[in-house]
């Protein structure tokens, strides 16, 4: 094994297993955190951090074949969607009135701003609940 | 060091399945299935890694494809309560608790 083919064994290593931590870090972190928006946070560091390294390290792996191209567009995909996905449900559950732990009431802008008739579904909505 | 990779994947998913089961709202089982989904595509590219065939990754991408539209088309029936179109008096209501 000459000198190139041991550092990057060793830093696909690094990442894979670092890629494993962040994932079991964020689902400990679904699991455990008292409420709504905190388990979602905890759910977005295995969409970046846990899938970039595992990628990453999948990458070093494979060398420079078409299975890399593969992983790459793999990893670009999950990357933009992951954090959609995420906006679109902190999005609906604001929406819907879920409340953060010890909040007692919905904050009044949205409350006050909800019943609007028939407004259009892009960016007011966004610009009211970023307010809050 | 993919069954490393393996292991911690099906751990984390065990993890992810338990707050599915009990997440108190519909947006904490959302959120699950979501970060299910992930794991899955990464676990089934790992697997193919320690299978020697490589085919896998195609399969995760579609995985991932279609973990992404069951997200949004989840969101989207339980707000409006159609997958469809969608009548116009229904687009400025709140969605269900």
């Amino acid at each position: 094994m000459t000198g190139a083919e041991l550092i990057i064994e060793v830093l696909s290593w690094i990442a894979i297993v670092g890629g494993g931590l962040f994932v079991i870090i964020g689902s400990v972190g679904v699991v455990r955190f008292p409420d709504f928006w905190s388990r979602l946070h905890a759910a977005s560091i295995v969409d970046s951090a846990g899938v970039i390294l595992l990628v990453v390290g999948m990458c070093l792996q494979a060398g420079p074949t078409l299975i890399t191209v593969k992983l790459l567009i793999i990893g670009v995909f999950l990357f933009i969607t992951g954090p959609t996905a995420t906006h679109a449900v902190a999005n609906a559950a604001l929406v819907s009135g879920v409340l953060p732990l010890g909040e007692m009431k919905r904050p009044k802008t949205i409350a006050k701003k909800q019943p609007a008739k028939a407004a259009p579904v892009t960016s007011p909505r966004k610009k009211k609940a970023r307010k809050s | 060091m993919f069954v490393v990779a393996a292991i911690a994947l099906i751990v984390a998913m065990m993890l992810v399945l338990a707050r599915l089961y009990a997440g108190p709202t519909l947006y904490d089982r959302v959120i699950s299935v979501n970060v299910f989904g992930t794991h899955t595509v990464l676990l089934i590219g790992v697997v193919g890694f320690l299978s020697d065939r490589p085919d896998f990754l195609d399969i995760a991408l579609l995985y991932a494809l279609i973990n992404f539209v069951g997200t949004i088309a989840v969101l989207k029936f339980f707000r409006y309560r159609a997958i469809g179109d969608i009548p116009q008096s229904q687009i400025g209501k709140g969605g269900t608790k």
